[in-house]
């Protein structure tokens, strides 16, 4: 059988909707685990720690769950749409922004854990606004970090599995991602099949992160190295 | 013993009663069969495998890896439509239900690789529906998944295993309309011992017991019919 070309748009689809998202929201978590004083940080760190540990097929059940008319937020939905929000598209990405959240999260926090205070004290003695100072002196000094969390949570979503099968029920064009494909393909003996996919999603994913570090490489060079 | 997923419940129960008679002790593992398969095809250390079906105990025989000779239709496994206790559906009128605007997403195992999603499409095209139907379909991966979609609110309705809606604990949880026998093709499930059984003569042994009448009357106690020829 050939290679399923609308699995390979759609898994690439996610993984950028996905890596898109985590940058949007995983930045202003990272940016309170780095800086924030409160004591208790620890426990936010651990709960955003915790998709690492869990198995995906257990996040992907309480995903499954949570999106149903038995949880308030599955019933607020259905109000709102009238369906449930598992076996869609956008199910897929809130169960993959969860499993994805610590890959995006921890490159992120720890690249502005290490910014020099003083830079910052120094933009702000000179009037310059806390957030103008974010994206004047943190981000671009914490460019690389950021640039590995986008790309760490891309690949991550690409090769999701678990959730996937929980809360995606398979459909064509919809929820079938690359490796669900795969997984049939090898149920169903059609090793063929499944190794030219498995391949190309092997070949895809290594150039997608070469290129991402290489870019890295000389974000490195030409921003300044504390 | 390697065992598909509908099972769960009726040999933990045979093998409870083989090991008081015997005194050899049983370990089961549960899965989708395809995948069992693929997993003794690579070597997995079992003695015995209960299919869903009997394709693909033939399958393994063929390669080699079962023993042709101990090949046995031990029950014959039922389909149900399964619609969840609050369901404002009236079940009694079958697969019409279906069409009911409040099914948004109807469950069944996956037909490319598990007997029981192919009985649900063989149901859904004898009644003429699975044309209008199919875009409304969910595919679990086994047919255990496709029960836990309907369980959790999130489909509707679904086809499962008539094993699954009257396993103690999932009776509270929904109600089932026997799929008719005619709109399917008879659910056959075949138990082979395995060509590499490290245990072969507890395997035999255990295989004789699956055919005493003490084993069928647990078989259809959950929901499966055996005709001993």
């Amino acid at each position: 059988m050939a290679i399923d070309w609308q699995t390979f748009r759609l898994t690439l689809q996610l993984a950028l909707v996905v890596s898109a998202a985590l940058l949007v929201l995983g930045v202003p978590i990272a940016y309170w685990i780095a800086v924030s004083p409160r004591r208790w940080k620890f426990l936010v760190e651990a709960i955003v720690a915790l998709p690492i540990v869990l198995p995906p097929t257990v996040l992907g059940f309480y995903v499954l769950v949570a999106l149903g008319p038995h949880s308030p937020l599955g019933r607020w939905w259905i109000s709102l749409t009238g369906h449930t929000l598992a076996f869609t598209f956008t199910g897929l990405v809130l169960g993959s922004i969860l499993y994805s959240l610590p890959f995006a999260v921890q490159p992120f926090a720890s690249s502005f854990a290490s910014v020099d205070r003083r830079l910052i004290a120094a933009s702000a003695t000179l009037g310059v606004s806390p957030l103008q100072t974010f994206f004047r002196v943190i981000v671009p000094l914490s460019l690389p970090g950021l640039v590995t969390g986008v790309a760490l949570s891309f690949a991550h979503t690409m090769g999701e599995f678990g959730v996937v099968l929980m809360v995606g029920g398979n459909i064509p064009g919809v929820t079938r991602t690359v490796s669900i494909d795969i997984y049939d393909r090898v149920q169903a003996s059609d090793y063929a099949g499944a190794n030219q996919t498995a391949l190309l999603l092997l070949a895809l994913s290594f150039i997608l992160l070469a290129i991402v570090y290489g870019i890295n490489r000389r974000a490195w060079m030409i921003g300044p190295v504390k | 013993m390697a065992a598909a997923a509908d099972l769960s419940s009726a040999l933990k129960e045979i093998s409870g009663a083989f090991e008081k008679k015997t005194g050899v002790a049983v370990k089961l593992s549960f899965g989708a069969s395809g995948a069992l398969t693929q997993q003794i095809q690579n070597g997995a250390p079992f003695d015995v495998f209960f299919s869903a079906d009997m394709d693909y105990p033939k399958h393994l025989i063929d390669l080699g890896d079962a023993d042709s000779a101990s090949l046995y239709q031990y029950a014959v496994g039922k389909l149900v439509l399964w619609v969840p206790a609050d369901s404002p559906v009236k079940l009694d009128e079958g697969m019409k239900i279906l069409l009911d605007p409040s099914v948004k997403k109807i469950a069944i195992a996956n037909p490319q690789h598990a007997p029981y999603g192919r009985a649900a499409v063989a149901a859904l095209k004898h009644y003429g529906m699975y044309d209008q139907l199919a875009p409304r379909l969910v595919l679990g991966e086994n047919v255990s998944q496709a029960a836990q979609f309907v369980e959790s609110g999130n489909a509707q309705a679904g086809f499962v295993a008539l094993a699954h809606a009257i396993a103690p604990g999932m009776q509270a949880k929904g109600k089932f309309w026997e799929v008719p026998a005619d709109a399917y093709a008879p659910l056959a499930q075949g138990v082979v011992v395995l060509s590499k059984a490290a245990h072969k003569k507890e395997a035999m042994e255990f295989l004789e017991f699956i055919k005493s009448n003490q084993a069928a009357s647990i078989f259809k106690k959950y929901g499966f019919s055996v005709d001993h020829k």
